[in-house]
Formats: structure tokens, sequence, C-alpha cells
């Protein structure tokens, strides 16, 4: 193994179902459920997905979700404005912690 | 048409609309086979898609009747899209002659054929176009125009939205996305406003709400190297988003593969997604959608008259199969009805996923 990281394990990702196919099997039947239309389009899913790739920062989810995307028919802007959500998110997350820290400061400072 | 007419009718048209430069011309049709059949695949049939078609029961793959006789009257166009599969735009000069034209209704006289689907190019810049309409029209028979919405934008066509309405023709637009950068990006600067024009014309007519006779479809495919999405998921956004963002409607969309020939071909090849596109296609092989391919139910016409399984065929110079008459002057209906289709690997595009046809998707 050369990196931790290898694009071509995308691809194989149903080869975990080698091992615990029970598990796997459910797993990947439940992807697919999750991701149809229902209250929510497959499109509206789709970029929640991206946003959330983008979150837990996972190379594989990034590419599997921009590609997705791109097929429910969303154009780059609509994908970088999807990313600028989990930004705003993770970054209102650190920001709100402030108020902890004030906290923790109010308390410890004179 | 002579290359005199021809060469007016592109300086009329680069007068009034200029859309986009010439490009290189797409690689020969021998070229691009060749390089389709080269690329190394993983999958365990070779990436053989007659193998794909036994597996599922459907080989051999014949014609089940012909319910549309579809006519590419040429390659003239007033655009030059980037993934343009018939290599089209305003340098081109191979558009059906008037004689020709004629041979066609001729044929559609002797059959009970219900529908004609007129592509081109821009079908419409064809001196034929509107004669083909009409005859096919006082044949009883349903007619398509395969519309690119800015040739309507054209002098010369002003009359067009009103002679389509008049006829019942449907009109089936290219319009690749519902915002202005993809749009523009694949069919060149200023095309999504002026595609908005047209359809703007054609709402104004009738067409789009809900109406039989004034059926207005839009067709999407993807501005890049991905598959298209789900065709009722898509259409449902498509129509709320066209109608809020522009006050456009439309009856349908249809979502369409893009194929792996032609301009599209090139720049798969020369962006570097060729070889992932095609494996793509082929590991999406869906033999639902195998069973549904349109050749089994259309006869593609040349603007020469030459016969094709398809209009990708045709630009392949894929003919007919031996056996099966090769020109309209040969048109044996019982032959033609029931011919082995011709396949290759660029029929993958087709059966991918939800499949793909001139209707959209097929399962």
């Amino acid at each position: 193994m050369d990196s931790y990281y290898d694009p071509a394990d995308l691809p194989r990702f149903a080869a975990i179902g080698e091992h615990a196919k029970e598990l796997s099997d459910k797993f990947f039947a439940y992807y697919g459920a999750v991701f149809e239309d229902g209250a929510l389009t497959a499109r509206e899913k789709g970029l929640i997905a991206l946003g959330v790739a983008h979150a837990v920062q996972c190379p594989y989810c990034i590419e599997a979700t921009t590609r997705d995307c791109l097929e429910q028919g969303c154009d780059t802007e609509q994908l970088t404005e999807a990313v600028h959500v989990a930004c705003a998110i993770r970054g209102g997350a650190a920001l709100v912690h402030g108020l902890q820290m004030r906290k923790v400061a109010d308390k410890l400072g004179m | 048409m002579g290359a005199r007419a021809a060469s007016e009718l592109l300086a009329q048209a680069a007068r009034e609309l200029v859309v986009a430069g010439r490009r290189a011309p797409a690689p020969p049709a021998e070229r691009q086979r060749a390089l389709l059949a080269e690329l190394e695949l993983r999958d365990p049939l070779g990436g053989d898609f007659e193998r794909h078609v036994e597996r599922s029961g459907l080989r051999p793959l014949c014609a089940t009747g012909i319910e549309v006789l579809q006519l590419n009257v040429g390659r003239l166009c007033n655009q030059t899209c980037a993934h343009c599969h018939v290599d089209a735009g305003p340098h081109r000069t191979e558009v059906m002659s008037r004689a020709t034209s004629e041979l066609c209704m001729d044929v559609l006289a002797r059959t009970s054929i219900p529908t004609v689907d007129i592509t081109g190019g821009a079908p419409e810049l064809c001196p034929s176009f509107e004669y083909l309409v009409e005859e096919s029209r006082r044949l009883g028979r349903h007619v398509i125009d395969r519309c690119n919405l800015t040739v309507l934008a054209l002098a010369r066509c002003a009359h067009l939205p009103r002679f389509l309405a008049e006829h019942a023709v449907e009109v089936v637009c290219s319009l690749p996305h519902y915002r202005r950068p993809a749009t523009d990006a694949q069919r060149g600067a200023g095309v999504f406003e002026r595609s908005l024009d047209g359809l703007r014309k054609l709402n104004a007519l009738g067409y789009g709400r809900g109406e039989p006779r004034l059926r207005l479809v839009l067709v999407t495919n993807p501005v890049g190297a991905w598959l298209p999405g789900g065709q009722a998921s898509l259409a449902a956004e498509w129509k709320r988003e066209l109608a809020r963002r522009h006050g456009v409607h439309f009856d349908d969309l249809y979502t369409i593969t893009n194929m792996p020939i032609s301009r599209y071909l090139e720049w798969l090849a020369r962006t570097g997604n060729l070889a992932a596109y095609l494996q793509r296609l082929v590991a999406a092989f869906n033999p639902a959608a195998a069973a549904g391919v349109m050749c089994r139910r259309i006869l593609s016409v040349g603007w020469r008259g030459d016969l094709y399984d398809c209009d990708f065929n045709q630009m392949l110079e894929l003919g007919v199969g031996r056996g099966a008459p090769r020109h309209l002057r040969e048109f044996d209906l019982e032959a033609l009805a029931t011919r082995r289709i011709v396949t290759g690997r660029h029929c993958f595009g087709c059966t991918a996923g939800r499949g793909s046809s001139c209707g959209g998707e097929t399962t």
C-alpha cells in the first residue's frame, strides 16, 4: 500500500461485502433506498450528500457525490453553493463554540 | 441544394446569428470506430456489445417494426455545439435535395409508418423542410421537428413557429440546462438567452401547455462525461425552475446519454475521459434498456437517401446490415422491418442505466 487513499478503491467499494456480506448487503440496499425520490427529490438529497461529504472530508464521497450531483443536473455553481453550506455550518460550529470559550475566560478572568 | 445556395445560406446565417465559430472536423468515421474498438476495458465480456446482448437473451438483435421514419436532412446548422454527434455547423453543405425529399415522401405514402421525425443539423435550414412537413401531415402522419430553438431567431425562419403550430408538429428542442452557464458551455455563447426567446415564441402559440396537438418537449444531455439523471425527477424540477425563473412552459423532458462518437468522442479523448466514460457505459449495461433500444422501432434516412439503423450508425457510416435494402430507392418494408441491427461499442450509450433514445429513457 503506497498511500492511505487510492482512487481505484472507490469503484471497488462493493468488495467490502467479501466479508460480513449480510451487513454490506443491508448497507447498500439502505444506501440505494435513501437516495431515491421521496419527500425530498434525489437531486436535493444529492446536494445534501455533497455538503456532508465536504464536512466529513472524505475524498471518496466527494468524488461520488460530485458525479451524482452532475448526473442529477446540477451545475458547478450549484455544487459550489452546496459546499459553502457545509463550510458555513462547519465554520459556524467552530464559531459558536466561542461562546463556551468566553464563559471559561469570563469565569477565570478578573 | 447546390454549393452556391448553401454558401449563401451560410453567409446569411452568419450575419443573423453567430453562435459559435467553426471547429476542426471530427475524426473520420472509420477512425472513430477503431478508437472505440481499441480501448482496453475491464469487462468479463470483453466490452463486446453483441456478447452483452446475447447474455440478455436478445441476440440476434432485430428490428420489431418501423414506427418512426427518421429523416436526417443534413449537417447544416447555425450552431456548432461541443458535443454534436453530427459534427454539424454553418460550414457544412450536406443538405437533403428536393428529389430525395420527394423519394422520402413516396416511400412514406406506400407505408403506414405513423411518425416522421425530422432532424439534422438544424432541419429547418433544409430548403425542403416545409415540403416534408406538409406532405407528411397530408398523409396523416405525426411529425416531429428536432429544433435547436436558436434557429427560430433567424429572419428566414421567422414564420416557422406559426407554420409548426398550424401543422400540429411536435417540437423537440435541445436545452442542456435550465440555467445559462452549462447551456452556453455546450452550445455556444448566447445560446441560452436565444433558446428562451424561441421557447417563448412557441409558448405564445400554445405550445407547452398540455395541448396534445402542440406538444413541446425539451431534451437535456450531460454537459460533460457523466450519465444523465432520472428523467421523471429532472422533469419536475425543470418545469418548476423554467416557470419560476423565466416564465417558460413545456410538456415533457427527455434525458439523453451522450454517445461516444464524433465531436463528443473527440472531446472525451482530448480531455482524457474516454476510457473511463466507455467503462462507465459498459458497466451500466441494462438488459431492459437493451430490449427497448430505438433502432428496433425506427429507420434512419441520411441526406442522400441511404438507410441506417439509427442516427448514430449513420454518423459512423454503418449502413443497415447485409440482406436489407440500403437506399430508399430499394425500400422493402418487410425486409427492413425485421432487419438485423448493426452494433458496435457506441451502442453501450443507448443501453446504460435507464437507457437512452431520441425519446429519452427507455426503461
